[in-house]
């Protein structure tokens, strides 16, 4: 048996019937974890020391108490990946940036304490575009994360090293972030699935901001069974976000009994568009039968302002981030480059710790919001936000899921759209209205191309109906058998 | 009023200016690359003013929340001040040292 490629239930059988040790699976893991992050670069900091002190803890509690230890450590003896946006208490937390290079937080990110506390095993610190903009990797300062399935091609991004360490068998799942479709479109390159949790269902308290309205904490997992048990366990208010909803945690898990029939499946024509994949419009397309035949209905549906959403994100993720990021000012921590007065100080700080498309963000978003064109760009893209919003609320009246491609191609290569921002920024264009709505979603494998790469479906649900999202999920993957597929490593 | 139609090809001037707003010191190189990148994301982004936004009003956040106070202002152990500096790039042992901010006439 390949420890390392247990899911988190299968994980959590063994593991409670006593066939498996934690110590084992995390010794698994990290053996593997060595052998391939060479070369694939998923992970940027290996938390080897703690983790086997975790699993020993993890251990102990399973000898005296068996499975029944489960039930209020939901994780216990279950290594996991956290992406480097997440603050964690006493290990390096970078942000992919030179900027923080060095930083380790006093602190843990609401949803590692909560993974914590469920008894996970937290193998290390995953790659990121820097600061989670981008959607390649190719923006981390610490080198590009390569795909599982190709290595001259990307895993997307921004969360690449989470999904390429789970693709790759690294860690049972792991913790990503999504702003505009970092932890869906990344799961969609990979192979895996990727829980885009609604606005406010996770805490944002820990996880370094890029832009406050749209990020949310996500989940790149094996299955959907996986990434339920991972939200039930990082869900719910936290009195140090303001944005978390007061929305209680959900039996998400129990909720998967594999029936949908009588659901209503939307499916919007303006995510089918001239230009894509082929491969991918035909795996989609296949993929909604097969959720027809499982008793859904389907229907063609219209979100004309589809088209609108990339304008606006761009509009308003680099305003947030031209906020966010003014913190890293070289003086409670972070890089320090001298200069001849504070303010060169800060210039020459920036300019030197932030990356090419760092800077490129924060220079828009800090012209969106200059004197003579805020309301020409930001708050007319927050108007149209307006309508992108309400045609999604008009559509879930409707129906009860969208479903649609999560990407319009499969991976890309290495280098192939690094120099052109609008052509990189277009491989975010199905993903990025759900932030924009606040709404939640799935990214499920569904087929591959004739080059062997893994094509995405992207199930969106309405705002906090995580649980018809996982449904729909798990119910397709106990029919189909795509994300079972493994790279050859 | 109608909103007045923003420039979208960015002078090197406008770009040292915002630079300057966003605390960046670019180069040469970045500059014009920038000035380059960035007029061709506002051409694209003036697809958005075709759209008639009258009497639409904008979405800051999805949330229904506004104006979110706490329950009650309980006291909690917070940082250290050893923690609170550790990543400091430069302390005295008890504060952040930066460079001074006013002339103080030394």
């Amino acid at each position: 048996m390949n420890l390392c490629a247990l899911t988190i239930h299968e994980a959590r059988a063994s593991l409670g019937a006593g066939h498996v040790t934690a110590t084992a699976l995390t010794r698994a893991c990290l053996t593997r974890i060595h052998a391939l992050n060479p070369r694939l670069n998923a992970f940027l900091t290996v938390n080897a020391d703690e983790a086997l002190q975790q699993a020993a803890a993890a251990d102990e509690r399973l000898r005296r108490e068996g499975a029944a230890a489960f039930n209020d450590q939901p994780l216990l003896g279950v290594p996991l990946g956290i992406k480097d946006v997440l603050s964690t208490r006493g290990l390096r937390t970078t942000a992919g940036s030179r900027i923080l290079e060095h930083y380790t937080p006093a602190w843990d990110a609401t949803c590692v304490a909560r993974l914590r506390a469920a008894g996970a095993v937290l193998l290390g610190k995953t790659n990121t575009d820097e600061f989670a903009m981008g959607s390649s990797t190719e923006n981390s300062a610490f080198g590009v994360t390569r795909n599982p399935w190709d290595e001259a091609r990307v895993p997307g991004g921004s969360s690449g090293g989470s999904a390429a360490a789970v693709a790759a068998d690294l860690c049972c799942a792991a913790l990503g972030s999504d702003t505009g479709g970092s932890v869906r479109q990344p799961a969609a390159l990979c192979g895996i699935t990727g829980l885009k949790n609604s606005y406010g269902r996770v805490s944002r308290y820990g996880l370094i901001a890029y832009a406050s309205s749209l990020d949310s904490v996500g989940v790149l997992a094996k299955d959907a069974r996986d990434a339920a048990i991972m939200l039930e366990v990082i869900a719910g208010h936290d009195p140090h976000d303001s944005t978390s909803a007061a929305r209680p945690v959900e039996g998400w898990e129990q909720a998967l009994n594999g029936d949908i029939r009588g659901l209503r499946i939307g499916v919007p024509r303006e995510y089918f568009i001239p230009g894509m994949q082929p491969e991918v419009t035909e795996a989609v397309r296949a993929g909604i039968e097969t959720l027809r035949s499982l008793g859904a209905s389907v229907i063609d549906i219209s979100l004309p302002s589809t088209t609108l959403a990339l304008p606006v994100y761009y509009l308003i993720a680099t305003a947030e981030a031209s906020a966010n990021l003014a913190r890293f000012d070289s003086v409670r921590y972070g890089l320090r480059v001298p200069g001849a007065d504070l303010v060169d100080t800060y210039r020459k700080t920036r300019g030197a710790g932030f990356g090419a498309e760092v800077k490129r963000r924060i220079m828009l978003g800090t012209y969106a919001l200059s004197a003579g064109y805020y309301d020409a760009y930001y708050v007319r893209a927050q108007k149209v936000r307006t309508l992108i919003k309400q045609e999604f609320e008009r559509a879930f009246a409707q129906v009860d899921l969208i479903v649609a491609p999560t990407s319009p191609t499969t991976a890309f290569k290495i280098g192939e759209k690094a120099d052109d921002p609008i052509q990189m920024y277009l491989s975010d264009i199905f993903t990025l209205t759900m932030n924009l709505a606040g709404i939640c979603g799935v990214s499920i494998p569904c087929g591959f191309d004739t080059a062997g790469l893994p094509i995405g479906m992207q199930l969106m649900g309405a705002a906090f109906d995580e649980k018809t999202v996982l449904r729909a999920a798990d119910a397709f993957q106990r029919n189909t058998e795509w994300h079972l597929r493994k790279p050859a490593l | 009023m109608p909103d007045p139609t923003p420039a979208p090809t960015l002078s090197p001037a406008e770009v040292e200016r915002i630079a300057l707003l966003a605390r960046l010191d670019l180069t040469e190189d970045e500059k014009s690359r920038y000035a380059g990148q960035l007029s061709a994301i506002l051409e694209y982004a003036a697809t958005l003013m075709t759209v008639n936004v009258d009497d639409i009003p904008p979405t800051a956040t999805v949330l229904d929340a506004r104006n979110v106070m706490r329950a009650e202002d309980i006291p909690a152990p917070g940082l250290s001040r050893e923690e609170a500096l550790a990543n400091a790039p430069r302390t005295d042992g008890a504060s952040f040292e930066v460079q001074a901010t006013f002339d103080n006439g030394d």
